[in-house]
């Protein structure tokens, strides 16, 4: 069934709590716009191509910032193409790290074709089944205080899918140069040594 | 002579560069580095159900201040080709430990295709290559790759030969 929450306002809602120790990866199209438009944060990690990579780029991210909470960000259609990852992330089992699918049911970004959550996938019950053990789903704006308080507070690994609706929205670009965007992060993370090369 | 031991080689130049992420999809290739790496507990050692999962992960890692390693067969090259646009569009360091199979007696045919097109493909995709085909040559191969890897920000591949691993009959 389709949801009907607006996922501008989900996003926005969600990352009003964030602080410097919270470090945000999304997935690429509206989820990134989703996530800029909340604010353009030095601490975001936007995709831009590459679909399918936006989980293990948060699991990379958690293994080597283990005193830092990192928060996924994406669609169902990125979170359908690395349904493997979700059993790798429940093996490894991070203590700091969310995900969360905004799920429209369709691939927004080339024309809203129907994605296979429009039919009968389930991904909090595939999450669930690849080992993560809190999952769950969000229809409901009552429901949004218990998504940040899990997302932020509760031992990892977080899954939840959020129903959205399908909406046509502005698009906020985080910057495109993946270079750059690269250096930002890892400065604003690591200190301007960063900039230059070394891990 | 005694035979060198090239995975403990290999393990040595590893640490020696600060590698402290390793993912891989197991090879038998691989299997004793795979081992040492879990060895030492200020290693993190990933087991991906597919091998663009580990290209992710290492971008994340670096996103992060760590250096890792990507383990893989030269089938798995294969299923990383469009998820290595993601260190080429934001020039991050890449290191991939490929072992050949498909090459040098190979017992089975299908992996014959991806073990040919391994080096065109990776070429094709930007990524520069270094090869090792006997034990004496993996150390210089790895520890240039990882220099160039982490000092220039590019994507490399070290191809150990499946004359050095030894042909299979599957």
């Amino acid at each position: 069934m389709a949801g009907f929450l607006h996922r501008r306002d989900v996003v926005k809602t969600l990352l009003a709590r964030r602080n410097a120790d919270t470090l945000v990866v999304a997935g690429l199209g509206s989820s990134a716009w989703d996530v800029t438009a909340a604010g353009n944060d030095d601490r975001n990690f936007c995709q831009i191509g590459a679909m399918g990579l936006t989980v293990p780029i948060g699991l990379g991210l958690a293994e080597a910032q283990h005193d830092k909470r990192i928060l996924v960000i994406t669609g169902d259609g990125d979170m359908l193409m690395s349904l493997g990852a979700l059993a790798t992330v429940a093996q490894v089992r991070p203590r700091n790290f969310a995900i969360i699918v905004l799920d429209n049911e369709c691939f927004g970004e080339t024309g809203g074709q129907p994605t296979h959550t429009a039919g009968v996938a389930d991904l909090a019950a595939i999450a669930r089944g690849a080992g993560i053990e809190d999952t769950g789903e969000i229809r409901e704006q009552g429901e949004i205080d218990a998504l940040i308080a899990d997302v932020y507070d509760a031992p990892g690994p977080v899954f939840r899918t959020v129903k959205i609706a399908y909406e046509t929205l502005e698009d906020f670009k985080p910057p495109l140069d993946g270079a750059y965007a690269k250096d930002r992060f890892r400065v604003a993370l690591l200190g301007a040594k960063a900039a230059v090369g070394g891990a | 002579m005694q035979e060198a031991d090239w995975p403990a080689e290999l393990f040595e130049v590893l640490c020696a560069r600060g590698i402290s992420q390793i993912c891989h999809v197991p090879d038998s290739g691989h299997g004793r580095l795979i081992k040492l790496c879990e060895a030492r507990n200020d290693m993190s050692v990933v087991t991906l159900t597919t091998e663009e999962e580990g290209v992710g992960l290492l971008a994340g890692a670096w996103l992060g201040g760590k250096r890792g390693a990507l383990l893989i067969q030269s089938s798995g090259v294969g299923n990383i080709i469009n998820a290595l646009a993601l260190p080429a569009a934001c020039r991050m360091p890449l290191l991939v430990i490929v072992s050949m199979r498909g090459e040098w007696g190979e017992g089975n045919p299908w992996q014959l295709p991806m073990g040919l097109g391994t080096p065109k493909v990776l070429e094709a995709m930007g990524v520069t290559l270094f090869r090792a085909d006997s034990a004496d040559a993996v150390v210089p191969a790895l520890d240039a790759a990882a220099g160039t890897a982490f000092n220039t920000n590019c994507s490399v591949a070290v191809l150990l030969s499946q004359r050095l691993i030894g042909a299979k009959e599957f």
